[in-house]
Formats: C-alpha cells, sequence, structure tokens
C-alpha cells in the first residue's frame, strides 16, 4: 500500500532543492514590495485629504476581503487585455506584494495608534515638519510594536508562494506538479514540498519569536 | 460585448459557483469549530500523549501551505487507499488547517480566563463539564470571538483553493469563463467583487452582530 521509493527520492531531492530557492526568492522579493507598499497604503490612510483617506481604507479591506489566488489570475490575465504584459514572475510578486502590503497597513496602523498621542503633541508644539515627524519620532517607537505582526506575516507570506505555481512560476509546488506528472508518481514529490515548508516554516517561527524577543529586550522594554 | 450581455449570458454561472463557494464555506466552518475546541482542549491535557496528538496535529497544519495540504489530501491518500471525493476532500482540508489555527486561539482563549473563575467554580464544586461548560467557556467565547472573526474571513478566502482539485466553485467558474470568452477582465473582476461583498458586507456585519450580542450577554455591551 505504501510504496515508498528512496531512489525515486534521491532522483528527484536536487530538482526540489533547487525550487526550494525559487519559493525563498519569491517570498523576499514579495516581502520586501508588501513591506514598503505598505507603509505607503498606512501613510495615504492618514493625509489630510479625507476622501483620499477613505478610498485607500476601502481598498486595503478590499484586497483583505477578496482571494490571494484570484488576485494573481486577475493581475496576470487582465494586464494583457491593457496593454500591460507581465512575466508569470513579475505578476505574481505584484500579486503577493499587494495582498500582503494590505494586511502590513494594517500592521502599521495598529502601531502608530499604539504611540501615545502626546508625542504627536510634542513634535506640533516642536513645529516639526511631517516627514521629521513620522521618520525621527513616531516610527522608531512605533516599530517594536508591529514587529510581531511584521514576523507573522513573513511566515505567512513564505506559505502562500505554493499559490504562484498555478500561473507558471516555477517554485516548489509547480516543480512537484511537473515531476510527478513526468514520471506519475505523485507520493514522493508532494510528501517531499510538505516537509520542506515544515522544515523552513517551524524553525522560521521560532526565531522569529526569538528575534522579536532580543529586540525588546535591546530596547529596553521588559 | 458589453458587460450587461455578459452579466445575462454568463451570470448564471457565477452564482452556481457562488452556491458551491458559500456551501463549501458552511460546512467547512462548523468543521472548524469543532476541530478548534478539541484539538484546543486536548493541547490544555495533561495527559503527554493527548497533548501530543494536538501539538503535533496544529505544527503539521500550520507548518505547511493549504494548497501543499490540498493536493496532498487529494492526490497522495488515494495512493494510500483513501479516496475522497473532491468536495468533501475541499471541506475536510480546509477544516484541517483552519481548525489548527482555531485551535491554537480556543488555547489562548481558555487561558486567558482568570483563574479566580476557576478557583471560584472549584469551590463551588461544580462538575468538571459545569465548570468549563458554564463558567469558563462562556467568557474565553467572548475573548475569542474579534479574534475568530479574522479566522472565519481567511476560511472564506480560503475556499478559492479548492478550485484546484476542480471543485466548481465561484473561483472554477471564473477560470471556466475566462477560458471560454478571453474577457480576464469581466470574469475576474465579477469573481472579485461578489467575494468582496460576500466578505465584507455580509460575513463580517454577521460576525459584529454576535460579537455584540455576546458582549451584551456578558453584561459588558
Amino acid at each position: 500500500m505504501f510504496d515508498w521509493k528512496w531512489d525515486f527520492f534521491w532522483e528527484v531531492l536536487p530538482r526540489l532543492l533547487s525550487a526550494t530557492v525559487n519559493t525563498l526568492i519569491a517570498a523576499g522579493v514579495g516581502y520586501v514590495i508588501a513591506l514598503v507598499l505598505g507603509l505607503i497604503l498606512t501613510l495615504a490612510q492618514r493625509t489630510t485629504f479625507n476622501i483620499l483617506n477613505m478610498i485607500v481604507r476601502e481598498f486595503v479591506e478590499f484586497i483583505r476581503s477578496t482571494p490571494l489566488i484570484l488576485q494573481i489570475f486577475f493581475i496576470f490575465y487582465v494586464g494583457p487585455q491593457f496593454g500591460i504584459k507581465m512575466s508569470p514572475w513579475t505578476a505574481g510578486m505584484v500579486a503577493i506584494g499587494l495582498h500582503y502590503a494590505a494586511y502590513l497597513s494594517e500592521v502599521y496602523r495598529g502601531a502608530l495608534d499604539s504611540v501615545p498621542k502626546g508625542q504627536w503633541e510634542a513634535c506640533s508644539a516642536l513645529s516639526m515638519k511631517t516627514h521629521d515627524t513620522y521618520f525621527r519620532i513616531i516610527i522608531p517607537q512605533a516599530l517594536p510594536s508591529a514587529l510581531a505582526g511584521m514576523g507573522n506575516y513573513l511566515v505567512g507570506i513564505f506559505k502562500d508562494t505554493p499559490m504562484l505555481s498555478v500561473i507558471g512560476v516555477a517554485e516548489l509546488m509547480h516543480t512537484a506538479n511537473a515531476i510527478g506528472s513526468e514520471n506519475y508518481r505523485f507520493l514522493e514529490p508532494l510528501t517531499m514540498v510538505g516537509v520542506i515548508f515544515l522544515l523552513i516554516s517551524i524553525p522560521a517561527a521560532g526565531f522569529i519569536r526569538v528575534f522579536e524577543g532580543w529586540l525588546h529586550k535591546k530596547l529596553g522594554m521588559k | 460585448m458589453s458587460y450587461w450581455q455578459f452579466l445575462s449570458e454568463y451570470g448564471p454561472r457565477f452564482l452556481e459557483g457562488t452556491l458551491v463557494t458559500l456551501l463549501q464555506f458552511i460546512f467547512a466552518v462548523f468543521l472548524t469549530i469543532a476541530l478548534a475546541l478539541v484539538a484546543g482542549f486536548m493541547k490544555l491535557s495533561n495527559n503527554l500523549f493527548v497533548k501530543g496528538v494536538s501539538v503535533t496535529y496544529i505544527e503539521l497544519f500550520r507548518g505547511t501551505s493549504l494548497l501543499v495540504q490540498l493536493y496532498w489530501i487529494f492526490f497522495v491518500l488515494p495512493l494510500l487507499g483513501i479516496t475522497l471525493e473532491k468536495f468533501t476532500a475541499g471541506i475536510i482540508t480546509l477544516s484541517l488547517c483552519l481548525g489548527a489555527y482555531g485551535a491554537e486561539l480556543v488555547r489562548g482563549a481558555i487561558q486567558s480566563v482568570p483563574k479566580e473563575q476557576w478557583e471560584a467554580a472549584y469551590s463551588l464544586s461544580l462538575s468538571p463539564i459545569k465548570r468549563m461548560w458554564r463558567i469558563i467557556l462562556p467568557q474565553a467565547l467572548a475573548n475569542i470571538l474579534p479574534a475568530w472573526g479574522n479566522l472565519m474571513i481567511e476560511l472564506f478566502k480560503a475556499t478559492a483553493l479548492v478550485s484546484l482539485i476542480s471543485v466548481a466553485d465561484l473561483m472554477f467558474e471564473a477560470r471556466q469563463v475566462n477560458s471560454i470568452t478571453y474577457m480576464s477582465a469581466q470574469a475576474f473582476g465579477t469573481a472579485l467583487i461578489i467575494y468582496y461583498i460576500i466578505a465584507r458586507f455580509i460575513i463580517t456585519p454577521v460576525i459584529r452582530w454576535l460579537e455584540f450580542i455576546t458582549m451584551r450577554k456578558m453584561g459588558r455591551g
């Protein structure tokens, strides 16, 4: 019943490992896009133009309440209709970056709200520029409380990369499917993908906890 | 073809897909809650074996991707002699995955109930079941609801993945319509809007309402 073939395992291992690198690259690039775009989405909700704030707010809600997989398809297939041709990689990075930007913007928002009001008042009393207020006073204080959420979404983005396989990004899931259909054997490649995910995401989650603890201590917060 | 023509021609397909998505969601909600409660309680057990089973389950399903789990359960389990029909496989995988996240919420919520409540229930010599059911669980439930609401939205969005094992849900129909008409913006756009309306204007308000009811019952409203 359980016919696991070790020689097949060894045969496909190198291919899966090199696909793992692609998965990590996809997660990393997507995360960087999400970090930056998320900040823009947060700041765009705090301008003096109420209409802009509301539109951005609802846009974030829209991204957060629709499936990532559908967004991936949408960006990949709709772009060409309007003359924007993107490779699967580009479209995938844009989609996953945008999706997680919406989540991260909520993390940033919560963190900014956690900075005491007196800090804002002090800034305006010193008539600091908005730019200085954010980058020199508020963000450095908000960062520690944002870190937990940011860490969780790093692991989250890593676990969502298999969805990129549907538009043909050659990450782990895509490679495993390819191996499976070339050899008519799905047991080993699909199981290996699961194990590789476990081997990366559990230590990563643990590492993030340790890092958070270290940072909190370093910043003198409990 | 204008968008209205598009809708009148393919609208019914989107509606059928939406129905399947909602069915997947509703079944999975009940199964997720059940799994989360069981695994959450098991993780709090003093029995190492019971606790171990729960920890293994939670880490296994939180550590891998839903899509990996879905493919594994649908394509690999049959090789081991367990064949699930795709509709069932979808519901079971969704519930197993989200249930693992839910279990951590349940555990956290039960642990967040103040110790005095346990002691008071104990000193009134309430039976363990009564203590849990009438004293601890209602308070834990109230603490858990906001986080639980987010999890339900995640579950709803996750149902889109069952289209990849060809359950004919909304996502699946959108892809079909796209490959028939090549009208990607209309096909995927319509699906996006339907998902958005259900998540934002149906599921979220229902959760808010449940929160309101619970808070009022708890006398915190």
